[in-house]
């Protein structure tokens, strides 16, 4: 490996810092709320997800140095939370409840109907245009409210097949 | 009441009177139903005389595991010198269960004041409310009502001129099931990833941050306002007569193929037979009822028959082959599969293993396996055998009870309704066997 190439393969290099301004004085005031900074971590890893959409090498490097922590501490701590993204997903982030109360109210069909009106050919896999990445997700906590479905931040209930088109419309 | 539906006749409503009321949402409409009144005489009261109220009260942990909070909160020792902390578990994640939710999108004062209390009570000078990633609008609410008790100084460095702190601050999740165990949720809040911890030690005595620490659910802590304004013998009057271990009045989320889904309230004790069909409509036309899970998708599948005779409380479901649980109520009908509800169950737990100990890591997934080859008309007859065995293998031998969450539906859903296993086994195609010439 030449120097060249280690500079370029290095985390942070043209990364474009996100602690600084008020995301800096956000995550100060955060700080203030433990008597630990690494109980900081969650808090600072959404902060990051927030301004980028998910959390690169970069960013987990960047947390590290902010929380001083290791960089593979930080990624072992964000590998376990499946709500943070290690890699861009499409502009709608779509998350389809399926589990099994769900799953008896027809939220398969759901599912299926959000990945043919999305052309997206699987699950967790962003179309072409990368406007949409459709995942299953794990209980939202809505099961009165079959079937449950969240996009990025919103969180739409009682979704049924009828209904996706509709609802993909609605999303600019 | 049975929101999103009218309140039913028949539920009696403390924790949900105001569920639906957007005027219940702002500390100002709060303060019109009489919020923030428990907060100020508890504060005159002494923190020792809030714990025998509450353990007079016979208040139980909604979370799940029913652990009498006055108890719980005498385990902690306010003025020992150290640092003490309460947690508010709202990780809300239990298949089937969704009253926490509603009471911190519709209520959120109701639980800044039972958590204000119960810090007070047990010495806290923080305390955390570890909401679940997911509910993006209760973490909103929570976080609205949190930033105006604090500037009405209800909350803070001299909690309504009392001259204690109190400080409540909101912890987001990221997405793990595992993170409701209560020592997980310790080491999540930490910034670690959320493997549940070894007990003991009890985190009474070394919890997070290595202090002396509470963990609560949200329905819990927000029954305590009501019990310091009204009294613990009002408290008491609602559970049955032959059965004053379960007292006060519970939330049940009710989800699956059932009329009218939604959240109730009634009384420990109410018949759940009418609870079913008269409160929340009973099944869709034309089906009938098949199996209920009456908890959480945790406890054990009943029969229609356990189910209508079971009475509403800690005791009453365990007499009939269940548990009250989380109160997440999970009705099936008799148009479903029951094997691959099971098998979406299974594969649920196995997805939400944080892998530490192997009996869970390799049982849950094995049982996924094994529960979807049948489901898929591809199983054999030993096969439910040995779901059994690894199922032994998987309870009690773990250091949280997701692995025996797991083995639960499993080995009810195969002990109670092995007929639909067998359907599903006998489906599978058969090979013929040439004739021997």
């Amino acid at each position: 490996m030449n120097a060249q190439t280690s500079s370029v393969g290095h985390p942070t290099s043209g990364h474009e810092p996100v602690f600084v301004g008020d995301r800096r004085n956000e995550l100060d005031d955060i700080l203030t709320r433990y008597p630990t900074k690494m109980a900081a971590l969650l808090p600072a890893l959404w902060i990051v997800q927030d301004s980028r959409g998910w959390v690169s090498e970069a960013g987990m490097a960047e947390v590290a140095e902010a929380l001083e922590l290791t960089p593979a501490y930080v990624k072992g701590v964000v590998t376990f939370y499946t709500m943070y993204h290690q890699h861009p997903v499409g502009r709608h982030f779509i998350q389809v409840c399926t589990t099994s109360p769900c799953q008896i109210c027809g939220a398969e069909e759901v599912r299926d109907a959000f990945l043919r009106h999305t052309s997206c050919e699987e699950l967790g896999v962003t179309s072409e245009d990368g406007k949409f990445t459709v995942i299953e997700v794990e209980c939202l906590g809505a099961c009165g409210f079959a079937t449950p479905v969240m996009i990025n931040e919103q969180f739409i209930e009682s979704v049924t097949p009828a209904k996706v088109p509709e609802i993909l419309r609605g999303l600019k | 009441m049975g929101y999103p539906h009218k309140p039913h006749g028949r539920e009696t409503t403390v924790l949900s009177k105001h569920f639906g009321n957007r005027d219940a949402i702002t500390l100002d409409g709060w303060k019109k139903f009489g919020g923030y009144k428990a907060l100020g005489a508890a504060l005159e009261m002494s923190p020792g005389d809030i714990v025998t109220l509450i353990k007079d009260s016979g208040l139980r942990g909604r979370g799940g595991a029913g652990f009498p909070t006055g108890m719980k909160w005498s385990f902690m020792k306010p003025g020992d010198g150290k640092p003490h902390y309460l947690i508010c578990n709202a990780d809300e994640s239990e298949p089937g269960t969704f009253k926490d939710r509603e009471i911190m999108r519709w209520t959120p004062h109701a639980l800044i004041e039972g958590c204000a209390i119960g810090s007070y009570a047990i010495g806290a000078e923080t305390c955390y409310i570890y909401i679940r990633g997911e509910f993006t609008e209760p973490l909103e609410r929570v976080e609205a009502a949190l930033r105006e008790a604090r500037q009405a100084g209800i909350i803070g460095k001299n909690a309504m001129g009392s001259g204690k702190a109190i400080n409540i601050w909101v912890h987001k999740g990221a997405g793990a099931y595992i993170c409701g165990e209560e020592t997980a949720m310790m080491n999540s809040l930490e910034g670690r990833r959320g493997n549940p911890r070894i007990k003991p030690p009890f985190p009474a005595v070394s919890g997070v941050f290595g202090q002396p620490t509470t963990i609560n659910n949200v329905e819990t802590l927000a029954a305590v306002p009501p019990i310091i304004n009204q009294g613990a013998n009002w408290y008491k009057k609602f559970s049955r007569s032959d059965n004053p271990k379960s007292t006060g009045t519970k939330l049940y989320s009710v989800c699956g193929n059932i009329q009218r889904p939604g959240n109730y309230e009634v009384p420990m004790g109410f018949p759940f037979k009418d609870f079913l069909y008269e409160l929340c409509g009973g099944p869709p036309p034309g089906r009938k009822l098949k199996a209920i899970i009456p908890g959480g998708i945790s406890v054990p599948i009943q029969t229609l028959a356990e189910a209508e005779a079971s009475l509403m409380d800690y005791e009453g479901f365990v007499a009939q082959g269940s548990m009250l649980g989380s109160g997440g109520v999970i009705v099936v009908d008799d148009a479903q599969n029951l094997v691959r509800f099971i098998a979406r169950a299974a594969r649920f737990f196995a997805h939400e293993s944080c892998a530490q100990c192997t009996q869970c890591r390799e049982g849950t997934a094995w049982t996924t396996k094994i529960v979807e080859r049948i489901a898929a008309g591809d199983g054999s007859i030993e096969d439910l055998d040995t779901l059994l065995s690894i199922a032994d293998n998987m309870t009690g031998k773990t250091i949280c009870v997701l692995s025996d969450s797991c083995a639960t539906p499993v080995v009810s859903g195969i002990n109670k309704f092995r007929a639909d296993f067998e359907a599903s086994i006998k489906k599978r195609t058969m090979h013929p066997v040439p004739a021997v010439a």
